[in-house]
Protein backbone atom coordinates (compact mmCIF):
# COMPACT_ATOMS: atom_id res chain seq x y z
CA UNK A 1 0.00 0.00 0.00
CA UNK A 2 1.00 3.80 -0.46
CA UNK A 3 3.06 5.10 2.61
CA UNK A 4 1.67 8.72 1.70
CA UNK A 5 1.84 10.93 5.08
CA UNK A 6 -1.54 11.83 6.12
CA UNK A 7 -1.33 15.24 7.59
CA UNK A 8 -3.06 15.71 11.14
CA UNK A 9 -6.16 18.04 11.08
CA UNK A 10 -3.82 20.44 14.14
CA UNK A 11 -1.04 20.94 11.73
CA UNK A 12 -3.26 22.20 8.85
CA UNK A 13 -5.18 24.39 11.41
CA UNK A 14 -2.11 25.42 12.37
CA UNK A 15 -0.71 26.74 8.79
CA UNK A 16 -4.47 28.44 8.14
CA UNK A 17 -4.59 30.07 11.59
CA UNK A 18 -0.66 31.00 10.66
CA UNK A 19 -1.66 31.89 7.69
CA UNK A 20 -4.27 34.39 8.87
CA UNK A 21 -2.41 35.88 11.52
CA UNK A 22 0.47 36.60 8.91
CA UNK A 23 -2.10 38.28 6.15
CA UNK A 24 -3.49 40.65 9.47
CA UNK A 25 0.38 41.62 9.82
CA UNK A 26 1.38 42.02 6.28
CA UNK A 27 -1.94 44.90 5.92
CA UNK A 28 -0.88 46.06 9.50
CA UNK A 29 2.72 46.66 8.31
CA UNK A 30 1.62 48.14 4.91
CA UNK A 31 0.16 51.24 6.76
CA UNK A 32 3.37 52.61 8.56
CA UNK A 33 5.74 54.29 7.01
CA UNK A 34 8.44 52.55 6.51
CA UNK A 35 9.75 54.12 3.22
CA UNK A 36 11.60 50.99 0.59
CA UNK A 37 11.46 48.57 3.96
CA UNK A 38 7.48 48.41 3.12
CA UNK A 39 8.03 46.42 0.15
CA UNK A 40 11.42 44.29 1.59
CA UNK A 41 8.53 42.90 4.38
CA UNK A 42 5.50 42.82 2.36
CA UNK A 43 7.71 40.31 0.08
CA UNK A 44 9.41 38.39 3.08
CA UNK A 45 5.83 37.71 4.86
CA UNK A 46 4.43 36.89 1.19
CA UNK A 47 7.46 34.73 0.84
CA UNK A 48 7.07 33.24 3.87
CA UNK A 49 2.99 32.55 3.27
CA UNK A 50 3.87 30.47 0.31
CA UNK A 51 6.26 28.47 2.10
CA UNK A 52 4.41 27.44 4.30
CA UNK A 53 1.70 26.83 1.78
CA UNK A 54 4.44 24.57 -0.33
CA UNK A 55 5.86 23.21 2.71
CA UNK A 56 2.22 21.39 4.57
CA UNK A 57 -0.68 21.83 2.03
CA UNK A 58 1.23 21.34 -0.66
CA UNK A 59 3.09 17.96 1.07
CA UNK A 60 6.86 19.24 -0.03
CA UNK A 61 7.90 17.96 3.43
CA UNK A 62 6.66 14.80 2.80
CA UNK A 63 7.71 14.27 -0.85
CA UNK A 64 10.41 12.59 -2.46
CA UNK A 65 13.97 14.14 -2.85
CA UNK A 66 13.55 14.22 -6.92
CA UNK A 67 9.98 16.13 -6.36
CA UNK A 68 11.61 18.90 -4.01
CA UNK A 69 14.82 19.35 -6.76
CA UNK A 70 12.02 20.16 -9.46
CA UNK A 71 10.61 22.68 -7.33
CA UNK A 72 14.02 24.29 -6.14
CA UNK A 73 14.77 24.15 -10.09
CA UNK A 74 11.55 25.64 -10.72
CA UNK A 75 12.78 28.48 -8.28
CA UNK A 76 16.11 28.97 -10.24
CA UNK A 77 14.02 29.49 -13.42
CA UNK A 78 12.46 32.03 -11.78
CA UNK A 79 15.01 34.00 -10.43
CA UNK A 80 17.23 33.77 -13.72
CA UNK A 81 14.44 35.27 -15.40
CA UNK A 82 13.34 38.13 -12.99
CA UNK A 83 17.11 38.88 -12.23
CA UNK A 84 18.40 39.10 -15.95
CA UNK A 85 15.84 40.82 -17.46
CA UNK A 86 16.07 43.20 -14.77
CA UNK A 87 20.07 43.54 -15.03
CA UNK A 88 19.30 44.25 -18.58
CA UNK A 89 16.59 47.20 -17.76
CA UNK A 90 19.04 48.38 -14.80
CA UNK A 91 21.50 49.05 -17.26
CA UNK A 92 20.38 49.72 -20.28
CA UNK A 93 21.14 53.94 -18.86
CA UNK A 94 24.73 53.53 -18.56
CA UNK A 95 26.37 55.80 -20.94
CA UNK A 96 28.67 53.39 -22.91
CA UNK A 97 29.65 54.21 -26.71
CA UNK A 98 31.38 51.66 -28.18
CA UNK A 99 34.15 53.25 -30.33
CA UNK A 100 35.32 52.17 -34.18
CA UNK A 101 39.40 50.31 -33.48
CA UNK A 102 39.62 53.16 -36.46
CA UNK A 103 39.02 56.28 -34.13
CA UNK A 104 40.89 55.30 -31.10
CA UNK A 105 44.14 57.30 -30.81
CA UNK A 106 47.77 55.94 -30.41
CA UNK A 107 48.85 56.02 -26.92
CA UNK A 108 52.17 58.42 -28.28
CA UNK A 109 49.27 60.70 -29.56
CA UNK A 110 47.85 61.23 -26.25
CA UNK A 111 51.09 62.24 -24.07
CA UNK B 1 5.75 -11.86 -14.21
CA UNK B 2 6.79 -13.60 -11.18
CA UNK B 3 4.48 -11.25 -9.23
CA UNK B 4 1.26 -13.22 -10.95
CA UNK B 5 2.71 -16.23 -8.65
CA UNK B 6 2.46 -13.80 -5.33
CA UNK B 7 -0.51 -15.03 -3.19
CA UNK B 8 -2.73 -11.37 -2.83
CA UNK B 9 -4.91 -10.77 0.13
CA UNK B 10 -8.36 -9.87 -1.32
CA UNK B 11 -9.25 -6.70 0.07
CA UNK B 12 -11.54 -3.85 -0.86
CA UNK B 13 -8.42 -1.90 -0.56
CA UNK B 14 -6.19 -4.23 -2.42
CA UNK B 15 -8.84 -4.37 -5.34
CA UNK B 16 -9.35 -0.81 -5.47
CA UNK B 17 -5.96 -0.61 -5.77
CA UNK B 18 -5.68 -3.32 -8.34
CA UNK B 19 -8.24 -1.49 -10.52
CA UNK B 20 -6.12 1.99 -10.72
CA UNK B 21 -2.79 0.56 -10.56
CA UNK B 22 -1.67 1.02 -14.13
CA UNK B 23 0.26 -2.03 -15.92
CA UNK B 24 3.61 0.81 -16.38
CA UNK B 25 3.87 1.15 -12.44
CA UNK B 26 5.16 -1.32 -10.05
CA UNK B 27 3.25 -0.26 -7.64
CA UNK B 28 0.47 2.11 -6.24
CA UNK B 29 3.35 4.26 -4.47
CA UNK B 30 5.31 4.63 -7.79
CA UNK B 31 2.28 5.79 -9.15
CA UNK B 32 1.45 8.29 -6.48
CA UNK B 33 5.03 9.40 -6.94
CA UNK B 34 5.49 9.89 -10.73
CA UNK B 35 1.72 11.86 -10.44
CA UNK B 36 3.01 14.19 -8.07
CA UNK B 37 6.39 14.86 -9.98
CA UNK B 38 4.73 15.04 -13.09
CA UNK B 39 2.23 17.67 -11.48
CA UNK B 40 4.82 19.60 -9.81
CA UNK B 41 6.57 20.18 -13.88
CA UNK B 42 2.93 21.33 -14.98
CA UNK B 43 3.07 23.51 -11.76
CA UNK B 44 6.50 25.02 -12.32
CA UNK B 45 5.85 26.39 -16.02
CA UNK B 46 2.62 27.71 -14.59
CA UNK B 47 5.21 29.57 -12.28
CA UNK B 48 7.33 30.68 -14.89
CA UNK B 49 4.07 31.88 -16.92
CA UNK B 50 2.79 34.32 -13.84
CA UNK B 51 7.02 34.84 -13.51
CA UNK B 52 6.68 37.08 -16.76
CA UNK B 53 4.21 39.00 -15.63
CA UNK B 54 5.65 39.69 -11.79
CA UNK B 55 8.89 40.29 -13.85
CA UNK B 56 7.36 43.05 -15.90
CA UNK B 57 5.72 44.36 -12.94
CA UNK B 58 8.78 44.23 -11.26
CA UNK B 59 10.65 46.23 -14.37
CA UNK B 60 7.77 48.64 -14.64
CA UNK B 61 7.80 49.57 -11.01
CA UNK B 62 11.25 50.55 -10.91
CA UNK B 63 11.16 52.12 -14.25
CA UNK B 64 7.79 54.54 -13.80
CA UNK B 65 8.47 54.72 -9.95
CA UNK B 66 6.68 57.53 -9.08
CA UNK B 67 3.44 57.22 -11.32
CA UNK B 68 3.05 53.69 -9.92
CA UNK B 69 3.98 54.96 -6.36
CA UNK B 70 0.70 57.50 -6.90
CA UNK B 71 -1.69 54.76 -8.14
CA UNK B 72 -1.53 52.38 -5.73
CA UNK B 73 -3.53 54.23 -3.50
CA UNK B 74 -6.54 53.13 -5.81
CA UNK B 75 -6.40 50.04 -4.93
CA UNK B 76 -9.09 48.21 -2.65
CA UNK B 77 -6.74 46.99 0.45
CA UNK B 78 -10.22 46.14 2.60
CA UNK B 79 -11.37 44.02 -0.80
CA UNK B 80 -8.25 42.44 -1.40
CA UNK B 81 -7.46 42.00 2.04
CA UNK B 82 -11.07 39.94 2.19
CA UNK B 83 -10.01 37.82 -0.69
CA UNK B 84 -6.98 37.20 0.66
CA UNK B 85 -7.81 35.42 4.28
CA UNK B 86 -10.96 33.78 1.48
CA UNK B 87 -8.61 32.39 -0.47
CA UNK B 88 -6.29 31.18 2.63
CA UNK B 89 -9.56 28.95 3.89
CA UNK B 90 -10.12 27.58 0.53
CA UNK B 91 -7.00 26.27 1.03
CA UNK B 92 -7.83 24.74 4.24
CA UNK B 93 -10.60 22.85 3.07
CA UNK B 94 -8.93 21.76 -0.15
CA UNK B 95 -6.23 20.02 2.32
CA UNK B 96 -8.93 18.90 4.54
CA UNK B 97 -10.35 17.37 1.59
CA UNK B 98 -7.39 15.53 0.47
CA UNK B 99 -6.83 14.27 4.03
CA UNK B 100 -10.56 12.77 4.14
CA UNK B 101 -10.12 10.94 0.73
CA UNK B 102 -6.76 9.28 2.16
CA UNK B 103 -8.92 8.26 5.62
CA UNK B 104 -11.99 7.16 2.89
CA UNK B 105 -13.99 9.40 4.79
CA UNK B 106 -16.59 9.64 1.89
CA UNK B 107 -18.86 12.14 3.62
CA UNK B 108 -16.17 14.82 5.17
CA UNK B 109 -14.79 14.69 1.21
CA UNK B 110 -17.60 15.98 -0.52
CA UNK B 111 -18.14 18.77 2.48
CA UNK B 112 -14.86 19.77 2.40
CA UNK B 113 -15.07 19.87 -1.18
CA UNK B 114 -18.17 21.82 -1.23
CA UNK B 115 -16.80 24.49 1.38
CA UNK B 116 -13.90 24.87 -1.58
CA UNK B 117 -16.03 25.86 -4.40
CA UNK B 118 -18.09 27.95 -1.82
CA UNK B 119 -15.06 30.04 -0.73
CA UNK B 120 -13.76 30.27 -3.90
CA UNK B 121 -17.01 31.40 -5.36
CA UNK B 122 -17.11 34.34 -2.90
CA UNK B 123 -13.56 34.93 -4.03
CA UNK B 124 -14.88 35.63 -7.35
CA UNK B 125 -18.13 37.45 -6.53
CA UNK B 126 -15.84 39.59 -4.18
CA UNK B 127 -13.56 40.28 -7.02
CA UNK B 128 -16.01 41.17 -9.90
CA UNK B 129 -17.51 43.83 -7.66
CA UNK B 130 -13.98 45.15 -7.09
CA UNK B 131 -13.59 45.45 -11.10
CA UNK B 132 -17.30 47.12 -11.41
CA UNK B 133 -15.54 49.56 -8.91
CA UNK B 134 -12.73 50.12 -11.02
CA UNK B 135 -14.82 50.94 -14.09
CA UNK B 136 -16.74 53.04 -11.97
CA UNK B 137 -14.00 55.36 -10.93
CA UNK B 138 -12.51 55.45 -14.83
CA UNK B 139 -9.19 53.28 -13.64
CA UNK B 140 -9.53 50.23 -16.34
CA UNK B 141 -6.83 51.53 -19.17
CA UNK B 142 -7.62 52.04 -22.95
CA UNK B 143 -11.15 51.23 -22.32
CA UNK B 144 -12.40 53.88 -19.46
CA UNK B 145 -9.35 55.38 -18.10
CA UNK B 146 -9.80 59.06 -16.17
CA UNK B 147 -6.35 61.02 -16.99
CA UNK B 148 -7.91 64.29 -15.08
CA UNK B 149 -6.99 61.90 -12.09
CA UNK B 150 -3.10 62.93 -12.40
CA UNK B 151 -2.08 66.19 -12.05
CA UNK B 152 1.21 65.53 -13.95
CA UNK B 153 -0.16 64.38 -17.48
CA UNK B 154 2.75 61.90 -17.94
CA UNK B 155 1.77 59.78 -14.57
CA UNK B 156 -1.77 59.57 -15.98
CA UNK B 157 0.08 57.02 -19.11
CA UNK B 158 2.48 55.44 -17.44
CA UNK B 159 -0.66 54.50 -14.66
CA UNK B 160 -2.18 53.09 -17.19
CA UNK B 161 0.49 50.39 -16.94
CA UNK B 162 -0.03 49.53 -13.25
CA UNK B 163 -3.43 48.92 -14.00
CA UNK B 164 -2.71 46.93 -17.17
CA UNK B 165 -0.72 44.99 -14.98
CA UNK B 166 -3.24 44.63 -12.38
CA UNK B 167 -6.16 43.30 -14.72
CA UNK B 168 -3.99 41.07 -16.72
CA UNK B 169 -2.52 39.37 -13.23
CA UNK B 170 -6.28 39.27 -11.18
CA UNK B 171 -7.61 38.22 -14.72
CA UNK B 172 -5.54 35.11 -14.75
CA UNK B 173 -5.42 34.24 -11.53
CA UNK B 174 -9.24 34.75 -11.78
CA UNK B 175 -9.12 32.25 -14.98
CA UNK B 176 -7.26 29.45 -13.18
CA UNK B 177 -10.00 29.44 -10.09
CA UNK B 178 -12.92 29.12 -12.46
CA UNK B 179 -10.68 26.20 -14.74
CA UNK B 180 -9.88 25.18 -10.60
CA UNK B 181 -13.87 25.10 -10.16
CA UNK B 182 -13.97 22.51 -13.05
CA UNK B 183 -11.84 20.34 -11.55
CA UNK B 184 -13.29 20.25 -7.98
CA UNK B 185 -16.91 19.84 -9.92
CA UNK B 186 -15.20 16.77 -11.78
CA UNK B 187 -13.97 15.54 -8.05
CA UNK B 188 -17.25 16.34 -6.38
CA UNK B 189 -19.11 13.88 -8.73
CA UNK B 190 -16.01 11.74 -8.48
CA UNK B 191 -16.94 11.30 -5.01
CA UNK B 192 -19.80 11.04 -4.71
CA UNK B 193 -19.87 7.73 -6.99
CA UNK B 194 -17.92 7.01 -3.92
CA UNK B 195 -14.62 6.65 -6.65
CA UNK B 196 -11.88 7.79 -3.85
CA UNK B 197 -10.52 5.86 -0.89
CA UNK B 198 -7.37 5.53 0.22
CA UNK B 199 -6.13 3.18 -2.00
CA UNK B 200 -6.87 5.44 -4.65
CA UNK B 201 -7.01 9.48 -4.25
CA UNK B 202 -4.22 10.83 -6.42
CA UNK B 203 -7.06 13.27 -8.07
CA UNK B 204 -8.15 14.97 -5.27
CA UNK B 205 -3.85 15.30 -4.09
CA UNK B 206 -2.79 16.20 -7.60
CA UNK B 207 -5.85 19.19 -8.13
CA UNK B 208 -5.41 19.69 -4.74
CA UNK B 209 -1.73 20.63 -5.50
CA UNK B 210 -3.10 23.21 -8.27
CA UNK B 211 -5.33 25.09 -6.15
CA UNK B 212 -2.41 25.83 -3.22
CA UNK B 213 -0.92 26.60 -6.22
CA UNK B 214 -3.16 29.40 -7.34
CA UNK B 215 -3.03 30.45 -3.62
CA UNK B 216 0.09 31.01 -3.80
CA UNK B 217 -0.21 33.59 -6.69
CA UNK B 218 -2.49 35.32 -5.08
CA UNK B 219 -0.20 35.68 -1.82
CA UNK B 220 2.47 37.02 -4.07
CA UNK B 221 -0.42 39.45 -6.08
CA UNK B 222 -1.94 40.57 -3.03
CA UNK B 223 1.18 42.50 -1.54
CA UNK B 224 2.54 43.81 -4.55
CA UNK B 225 -0.80 45.13 -6.27
CA UNK B 226 -2.58 46.18 -3.02
CA UNK B 227 -0.36 46.92 -0.12
CA UNK B 228 3.14 48.33 -1.44
CA UNK B 229 2.07 51.86 -1.23
CA UNK B 230 -1.59 52.33 -1.14
CA UNK B 231 -0.50 55.14 1.31
CA UNK B 232 0.87 57.64 -0.18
Amino acid sequence: MTSAHIPTVKSLVSVWAALVVLTWTTVGVSYLELGELNVIVALAIAVFKASLVAWIFMGVRYSTQMTRLFVVAGLVWLSIMILITGGDYLTRGWDYQPQPWGNVKPMAANR
Amino acid sequence: MADISIPVEHTAETTATAIHLRHHFATAEQQLDAATLGMWTFLITEVLFFGGMFTAYAIYRSVYHDAFASTSRYMDVILGGTNTAVLICSSLSMAMAVRSAQLSRRKPLLISLLLTIAFGTAFLVIKAFEYHNKWVEGLVPGLHFDLSRYEVPQYAHEAQILFFLYFAMTGMHALHMVIGFGLLTYLLVQAYRNVYSAAYYTPVEMIGLYWHFVDVVWIFLFPLLYLIGHRQ
